[in-house]
């Protein structure tokens, strides 16, 4: 039988030691960009600023790429540690991105950040701007081959399941390349790691603004973030629309949670603004309405419908039942019954496989499944309502906030008035969290969005685990939080420090606080 | 393009070429890391030690990373078992990685004698707890480990975590340690201030007489062990299916290869005189030459373990049909192909760009660079 709470700590392993590997890596892919356009002005003009310019923002890269380094061995790790049966159930489809991830991508961009780092003396300018420029390929590589395994994850294309091996087999290596999924969620994904990057250099920058020092340095770095984010806000919102709508297509019953959509509408459906979801009673109280947007995000068009969570559990439960057929066919297959009857009538069946498999929660056997169980069953099929529909206005919100501060700071910098704008510097300063508020939120719709399926529609999460003991995992978590909090300290100290410091930590003799010997007027007058 | 059974067999080889490639590189950095408290003297020395390896151990570590990833796309059913077997084996590696990337990077942005010396030992002991487990790890692979697949390929695993020490594995333990250690300090020679460089010959002696004794006595135990024998399986150019096999235990069947192919013994002799002539070489300052030996002598000891276990890869002790096998516990045809692709375009590029930033990179690291560049070095 299921142990219930393996089931949730190995879960709560994953989310955990994933969540926090996902601070860093959006700061490293928008960081990379940063440096390459820093440096290439840099190659470009020759002049001295840009260089200190990508060394300093650089060296903030660094200690946060370490922590994303490591902390991405453990993602590599838990696959096999934790969701042994998701290995075995699907490496032969999911395997296949990750390795590639390895050898075209994540190959790449290790073996040039250490070249970035310390090649400055030993590498013509422009031989030191290739690799940084291919350092940046290599990273956004490396997220777009997650991306192809996490989004056939969402819409498992491409394969098939084989009950001679028992596992889901690749069918199309272009499907799963091409899966429309990974493409709207690999721009989203990247883009939002290009925000995160622009407002962290925008904010540090306008730490640097409001204590008047090291002006000139700050300014330009503020104009590089300024001009990167808004158009990397622009396209995360504009992809994340795009995103809406391949949702819709294929992941219906997810979007119907994000917009908590309790019943089928009459197209086109309106947008629930906010409001309170009471999953209960499947009403949303106090809700605030925009006409038509909802059918329009999601079907793109005026008169499609939307359907509702009560028509899709009633869709699963048809599927659940077609589900038990399939499973009932599977056990006399893997006992050897396999008559040419008994294969035909599989094949049949098994795009309903996992629906089946949903029942093993209740019962063993599945086949003998009792009318209550197999309405509990198809009640799981809708993950719980409220955290997504308000994880999701969270995203929107913080997306929207900080297209405002991307926006101005650009309108300002462009009239050259940025310096005078206070209030404008203390947001942006302020507002440094709020594309990790994005990106956690984001993870979270789209992975708790997903569930049961640890892969849709195929495989249930909790069958997806290693037979392990509770307290194996116990142990690992507490590990993992205790190891996790340590390096967090260590970073955030790290981080602040050298942020604070600012250029002056290069120590080249140019900026604010190796000067206190020679004070040059007017630069630094405000301290 | 191949049939089945040769991409089963092209897989088996790849994914030992990207172990060794890891042992080699990676393991060069372990190695390292393993020396770094006890043959450097100071701060300084310490950060010629560390800088020598500082452009390339994170590129060098992501062997170990694409080996893994290619465990999972080739082998998911060794990967989901021997990684969920050996769950705290495994998480004591992990716990012990986390130290060495952090530990590069932050140990001298802080100029204080406690940080770094603390971070000194964090990174010595995420380089010396994963050779030693990995070694382990290897070693239980002779011995079998007690796991059973249901009929649904869901697999069990009914041994613990204090079993995996047995005094094979930890003699598999020596063999692994010695030998990351051997070719750390011949990097070291090469590529560290003469102070320290010359310190080197001394630990590449000691190491050779460990390897060379635990080799040897792992060599003659196999004689003694009993060893798995696949007896009967199905097609091989077929769909592979987990539990339609017949294994047997016998005694010293792990030496069992050498007799069906002689020349092969030629793989643990090479693996002892590359392990003496990198030692001579070191010992005579041909530094260069040294570190191509112990890449050899690495890749020869490697080899000789996963012939000696062909064509298993994991076998079950409990239920000896569980047993995981190059035959069987592989991914399908079509995956296997394009992966093979995949490898065939991107592990030339990778030597290409490796190679070149190796060579871009190559000198000594002195004291003296450390002393003009201790703001940028690490």
């Amino acid at each position: 039988m299921i142990n219930e709470t393996l089931v949730e700590l190995s879960r709560w392993q994953f989310a955990i030691t994933a969540l926090f590997h996902f601070l860093f890596v959006p700061l490293t892919i928008g960081m990379t960009w940063i440096l390459v356009i820093m440096e290439s002005v840099y190659v470009m003009t020759g002049r001295e600023i840009y260089r200190d310019m990508t060394k300093f923002w650089g060296k903030l890269f660094g200690i946060n790429f370490a922590i994303g380094v490591t902390t991405g061995l453990t993602m590599e790790f838990q696959f096999g540690t934790n969701w042994a049966y998701y290995s075995h159930y699907v490496g032969d489809v999911f395997g296949a991105p990750l390795a590639i991830e390895g050898l075209m991508a994540f190959f790449l961009e290790s073996t040039l950040v250490g070249m970035f780092f310390l090649s400055w003396d030993r590498l013509s300018k422009r031989q030191h701007l290739m690799v940084t420029f291919f350092m940046a390929i290599g990273t956004n590589l490396s997220a777009l081959w997650i991306l192809i395994a996490n989004a056939w994850m969402q819409n498992p294309v491409g394969s098939e399941f084989n009950y001679q091996t028992m596992r889901m087999e690749m069918t199309s290596f272009s499907e799963i390349v091409f899966n429309p999924v990974a493409q709207v969620k690999f721009i989203h994904t990247v883009s939002a790691g290009y925000v995160a990057g622009s407002m962290f250099v925008l904010g540090i920058s306008s730490y640097y603004l409001l204590k008047g020092r090291d002006i000139a340095f700050a300014k330009r770095s503020f104009s590089v973030a300024a001009g990167f984010g808004l158009a990397s806000v622009l396209s995360v919102i504009l992809l994340g629309d795009e995103s809406g709508y391949e949702v819709g297509d294929v992941q219906k019953v997810k979007l119907a949670a994000i917009e908590a959509e309790w019943e089928t509408e009459p197209a086109p459906a309106a947008f629930t603004l906010i409001g309170l979801p009471d999953s209960e009673n499947r009403h949303t109280d106090y809700a605030l309405k925009i006409p038509y947007a909802l059918g329009i995000i999601a079907t793109r068009s005026l008169d499609k419908e939307v359907p509702g969570i009560a028509d899709l559990q009633a869709l699963s439960l048809e599927k659940i039942r077609l589900g038990m057929v399939a499973y009932k066919y599977l056990v006399l297959l893997r006992n050897d019954q396999r008559s040419a009857e008994n294969i035909a009538q599989f094949e049949k069946y098994k795009q309903y496989l996992g629906y089946g498999l949903l029942l093993k929660r209740y019962t063993e056997q599945v086949v003998d499944a009792s009318e209550e169980q197999i309405q509990a069953a198809a009640r799981d099929t809708i993950p719980p309502v409220a955290p997504l529909f308000f994880s999701f206005r969270i995203m929107v919100a913080c997306g929207i906030a900080m297209l405002l501060i991307f926006a101005l700071s650009f309108y300002y910098n462009a009239k050259r008035q940025i310096t005078e704008k206070r209030w404008l510097l203390r947001a942006a300063l302020y507002g440094i969290p709020l594309p990790w508020i994005a990106i956690e939120t984001g993870w979270f719709v789209a992975e708790f969005g997903r569930q049961p399926w640890a892969i849709s529609e195929v495989l249930p999460t909790f069958l997806a685990t290693s037979n392990l003991a509770v307290s194996d995992v116990l142990i690992s978590m507490i590990g993992f939080i205790i190891f996790y909090s340590i390096l967090a300290v260590i970073e955030f100290w790290l981080m602040f420090k050298f942020a604070r410091l600012g250029p002056s930590s290069l120590h080249t003799g140019r900026y604010h606080f190796e000067r206190n010997t020679q004070p040059s007027p007017g630069m630094h007058s405000h301290i | 393009m191949f049939d089945y059974e040769t991409l089963k067999l092209i897989w088996w080889l790849l994914i030992g070429f990207l172990f060794i490639g890891f042992a080699i590189t990676d393991g060069m950095d372990m190695g390292v890391g393993t020396l770094l408290p006890f043959i450097a003297k100071n701060d300084t020395q310490r950060r010629v030690v560390i800088n020598s390896i500082g452009p390339h151990w994170d590129g060098n570590q992501v062997w170990f990373i694409t080996a893994a990833a290619s465990l999972f796309a080739a082998w998911p059913p060794v990967y989901g078992t021997a990684f969920s077997s050996f769950y705290f084996a495994m998480m004591l590696v992990l716990f012990a990685l986390f130290l060495r990337p952090v530990g590069f990077d932050y140990r001298s942005k802080i100029d204080d004698p406690t940080w770094r010396n603390n971070w000194d030992w964090a990174i010595f002991v995420g380089s010396s707890v994963p050779p030693v487990v990995f070694g382990i790890a290897i070693g239980n692979l002779f011995l079998g480990a007690p796991f059973v697949f249901d009929q649904f390929l869901r697999v069990t695993y009914s041994g613990s975590f204090f079993a995996l020490f047995h005094p094979f594995a930890l003699l598999c333990a020596v063999v692994s340690l010695a030998m990351i250690v051997m070719q750390g300090a011949i990097w070291l020679q090469l590529r560290a201030d003469y102070v320290i460089a010359d310190r080197a010959p001394k630990i590449v002696t000691v190491a050779c007489v460990f390897l060379l004794l635990a080799f040897g006595a792992a060599g003659l135990w196999l004689t003694q062990l009993d060893g798995y024998l696949l007896s009967a399986i199905s097609d091989i150019n077929a769909q592979p299916d987990l539990l339609n096999k017949t294994v047997i235990k016998v005694q010293g069947s792990w030496l069992n290869n050498y007799s069906v192919m002689p020349w092969t013994i030629a793989l643990p002799i090479a693996a002892v005189l590359f392990c003496l002539l990198a030692t001579t070489l070191s010992r005579v300052h041909k530094a260069g030459w040294a570190i191509l030996c112990s890449s050899l002598m690495l890749a020869s000891i490697i080899s000789t373990a996963a012939f000696s276990l062909f064509p298993f890869i994991l076998p079950s002790s409990s239920a000896l049909s569980s047993s995981l096998t190059i035959w069987d516990a592989v991914s399908s045809e079509k995956t296997l192909n394009i992966m093979l692709i995949v490898v065939a375009i991107f592990i030339p590029l990778i030597l290409a760009y490796t190679s070149w930033c190796y060579v871009k990179m190559w000198r000594r690291v002195t004291i003296a660079e450390i002393t003009a560049n201790s703001h940028s070095a690490y």
